[in-house]
C-alpha cells in the first residue's frame, strides 16, 4: 500500500476507523454475506486514502458506509455469479399479512400477526435476508439498517431513482415470501397448506 | 378528501407512506382510507413491526479475532503516513 496519511490525521483517522469497526462490519456482512473482513479492509484502505477529503470529522461514520458500499458495488459488479435478472416467482403479489390471516398457523393467538414476526431472532433476520437478490437486499439494508435516503441509495448505487423504489418495493415483497418460507422450513410453521397449488406464494 | 384510493392501491402505498415519501396529495388520500378502513391498518401496523424487524440490529456482530486483525490492519495504515511518520 502507498503512503497517504498525514502524520497530523494519523491519530483522528485511527479513532475514527476503531470505533466505526462494528457498524462497518455488520453492514459488510449485510451486504455481501461473505468476505465481510475483507470488504471492511477495503474501505478502509480506500478511506485512507481519500482521509484529507472528509471535511466533517463529526460525519467519519457515514463516510466510511459510502465508502465501504461503493467498495461492495464495485465488487458486485465485476462478479459474474449475481445474475442481472432475477425471477420472483409470484413473489410480486405476496403479502405476508394476507398469508397470515389466510394460513392462520397460531389459531389460538389474538396477536397472530406480531407473534409471527416475535418468532425471528437477529441470525434469523440476517439468514433471511441473504437469502434475496444482491440487487433487492442491499437497497433494503441501506434504507431500513443504515437509514440512507432513497435518493441517496440511487447515488451510491449509481442508479436512477425509480429503479431504487422500484427494487425496494421487489425487495420488501421478496423478503416477505422468504420470512414465510423459512418459518416453514424451519417447522415453525405448519407448511402443508403452503403447497397447495392456489397457495399465492407457490408462482 | 379529493381522491378516493381502493385498498390494494392504499397496501402498496403503505411502505412508501412509513417511509414519508409520498406527496402531499398521495398521503392524505392514505390517511382518508385508513380513517375507515380498518382492514388496511392492520397492513399497516403490521408493515410498521416488519420494518422494524428488518432495521433490527444484533449486538457486536464483529467477532474478537476478526476485530482484532482489522484494528492491526488500522494501526497499518495509520502508520503508513504520507510524510515521514511512518515507524
Amino acid at each position: 500500500m502507498g503512503a497517504v496519511l498525514k502524520t497530523s490525521d494519523r491519530a483522528a483517522f485511527q479513532q475514527l476507523a476503531r470505533d466505526e469497526l462494528a457498524g462497518l462490519y455488520a453492514l459488510a456482512r449485510r451486504l455481501s454475506g461473505r468476505d465481510a473482513e475483507d470488504l471492511v479492509q477495503e474501505a478502509l484502505l480506500r478511506a485512507c486514502r481519500s482521509y484529507a477529503s472528509l471535511r466533517d470529522p463529526g460525519a467519519g461514520g457515514p463516510w466510511l458506509r459510502v465508502i465501504l458500499t461503493n467498495v461492495w458495488r464495485d465488487r458486485l459488479r465485476k462478479d459474474s455469479r449475481e445474475p442481472t435478472e432475477v425471477p420472483l416467482d409470484g413473489a410480486d403479489g405476496f403479502s405476508l399479512y394476507r398469508t397470515l390471516v389466510d394460513e392462520d398457523p397460531f389459531p389460538y393467538s389474538d396477536t397472530l400477526h406480531l407473534d409471527f414476526l416475535g418468532a425471528f431472532s437477529e441470525e434469523d433476520i440476517h439468514t433471511v435476508l441473504q437469502r434475496l437478490p444482491a440487487r433487492y437486499r442491499a437497497p433494503l439494508v441501506l434504507r431500513y439498517v443504515e437509514g440512507f435516503p432513497t435518493k441517496q441509495i440511487a447515488r451510491l448505487l449509481e442508479l436512477p431513482i425509480g429503479t431504487v423504489l422500484s427494487q425496494l418495493h421487489r425487495g420488501r415483497k421478496l423478503f416477505e415470501r422468504a420470512l414465510w418460507d423459512y418459518a416453514v422450513e424451519s417447522g415453525a410453521i405448519d407448511g402443508t397448506a403452503e403447497r397447495r397449488e392456489d397457495a399465492p406464494w407457490t408462482g | 378528501m379529493d381522491r378516493v384510493i381502493t385498498c390494494s392501491d392504499a397496501v402498496e402505498r403503505l411502505w412508501a407512506f412509513l417511509d414519508r415519501e409520498l406527496d402531499a396529495r398521495d398521503e392524505e388520500a392514505i390517511e382518508a382510507h385508513l380513517a375507515f378502513c380498518r382492514r388496511c391498518c392492520g397492513e399497516l401496523e403490521f408493515a410498521r413491526h416488519l420494518r422494524r424487524l428488518l432495521a433490527r440490529r444484533t449486538g457486536d456482530e464483529l467477532p474478537p479475532e476478526a476485530r482484532a486483525r482489522l484494528e492491526r490492519f488500522v494501526d497499518g495504515l495509520a502508520e503508513n503516513t504520507a510524510d515521514g511518520g511512518r515507524t
